[in-house]
């Protein structure tokens, strides 16, 4: 039986980790490889790199990052952020990367999605739906631009556009709920869940092991689960997490 | 042991590449038959579309290799790809034919089961259980899942040659195949933890001892 998954998302400006993440135990917390190894042995089934550098020399030390990850990690990862060309797809992936998360780029030259699918295949291209809810359309909206920008598309819609164009998995954030630890937002997980054939990572207010298992229970069946402070605060673990939804029979490795 | 890792310009090879010298394996990757007649062993990688890897193998020459290969009877291991090419067919995109190592075609997952819609791709960790154990994979192994991620799989294959199988929405899906010398593997062994590390290790140690 195909299992749910659990995957931390480290945030890496300039080649370092950013959001002060409180790991005792690491010799360089701030080293994105060191980090990554930790939560490989966690049980982690993949991993999320958000490159949040604002500078090309930020972008190149990515690409170092993501070769010396890939030549010690032996679970799947993705890099997300600043990805705008096939050109930048190839850097990221040649380097040893499994998937690209493209978002803005997506919106703005939808395009994007099918070069880089028929290119690669569209099990390396996730495309990253940032949504929000919107009293004025009686439905989720996408943002781009990092939540800044509304844009015209509903998130079922763009999401099924996504995929059609050959998007391989969608990687959802509510922004509703990012950083409101009380939960994921069940009602758009499922929604967009519905609307698409490919897997659905879930994103955006994790805060127990209980938020894992509704996003990830049947009723709403999310296929894996994205957090990050709750992992990085130690607020619980990737371990904890598992342990608890295994409990509740939810397969997980 | 030097492994020759099949470069045909088909999918990422770095993470491969890796993993074997974690395993502490002599690694070349290259699509030069004399350099890769220098090895112990042989690894067909691949990702993408099924035709133009059969292609690229065509126009590369590579594919009658492999067939001197398979008549040589030298151990060669195809992953995801690389392990559906070894296949007598594939429909992906148009019918075509495989090396035909194997009997059975490479079919797309229908998406659908009982009358209700599964995911496609198969992408995650699934649980993998052994059907047949081959000489070279002895021991059981303490983790149980593998990474897998594809839209087709092997289908009306001689039940003989499947060693491990994943269940998905009603299918068997084969995940290691063997056929004397030759071995493929439809998850991805680098990215598969310590299972993968595992399984890997254990091929390598099978044609060690041959």
């Amino acid at each position: 039986m195909l299992t749910k998954r659990i995957i931390p998302c480290l945030d890496v400006k300039e080649g370092r980790v950013v959001k002060g993440v409180q790991f005792v135990s690491l010799r360089d917390a701030g080293d994105p490889v060191e980090l990554a190894k930790f939560y490989d042995e966690q049980g982690a089934d993949e991993l999320v790199f958000l490159d949040i550098s604002a500078s090309h020399e930020g972008r190149e030390t990515m690409v170092d990052v993501v070769r010396q990850t890939a030549a010690t990690l032996a679970i799947p990862f993705t890099v997300g952020g600043g990805i705008r060309t096939l050109d930048d797809m190839k850097r990221i992936l040649r380097a040893g990367a499994d998937k690209v998360s493209i978002n803005t780029s997506a919106i703005e030259r939808p395009a994007l999605i099918k070069e880089g699918s028929d290119f690669f295949g569209a099990q390396c291209i996730v495309v990253a739906i940032d949504a929000r809810y919107s009293e004025e359309d009686s439905t989720w909206m996408v943002y781009t631009h990092g939540g800044r920008n509304k844009t015209t598309w509903q998130a079922t819609e763009w999401a099924k556009e996504a995929v059609r164009l050959g998007a391989g998995e969608i990687l959802l954030t509510s922004m509703n709920q990012d950083g409101e630890k009380s939960g994921f937002d069940l009602a758009l997980t499922k929604a967009v869940r519905g609307a698409v054939t490919v897997p659905v990572i879930a994103s955006g207010g994790a805060g127990n092991a209980a938020h894992f298992y509704e996003v990830l229970s049947e009723d709403v069946d999310a296929d894996a689960a994205l957090a990050a402070s709750i992992f990085h605060y130690k607020e619980t673990s990737v371990a904890q997490v598992k342990e608890y939804l295994r409990g509740k029979g939810v397969a997980v490795r | 042991m030097k492994v020759g890792v099949i470069d045909y310009g088909m999918g990422n090879l770095f993470s491969v590449e890796q993993a074997l010298k974690r395993l502490g394996c002599d690694v070349i990757v290259t699509a030069d038959v004399n350099e890769l007649d220098a090895t112990d062993a042989l690894l067909l990688p691949g990702v993408g579309a099924f035709p133009d890897a059969m292609k690229r193998l065509a126009d590369t020459n590579l594919a009658s290799y492999l067939q001197k290969v398979k008549a040589e009877h030298r151990p060669l291991l195809g992953i995801c790809l690389g392990m559906q090419l070894l296949f007598d067919d594939s429909d992906e995109v148009s019918l075509t034919k495989g090396l035909g190592f194997f009997k059975g075609s490479i079919q797309r997952f229908s998406g659908e089961h009982e009358g209700k819609q599964y995911r496609v791709p198969h992408m995650g960790w699934n649980e993998l259980v052994v059907a047949n154990r081959p000489a070279w994979l002895k021991d059981e192994a303490q983790a149980k899942h593998v990474y897998f991620v594809h839209s087709f799989y092997a289908t009306g294959m001689d039940a003989n040659e499947l060693v491990a199988y994943a269940e998905y929405h009603g299918i068997k899906v084969p995940g290691i195949v063997t056929n004397g010398a030759i071995t493929g593997m439809q998850f991805h062994p680098e990215k598969s933890g310590e299972l993968g590390v595992y399984l890997l290790d254990q091929w390598l140690k099978g044609v060690a001892a041959c």
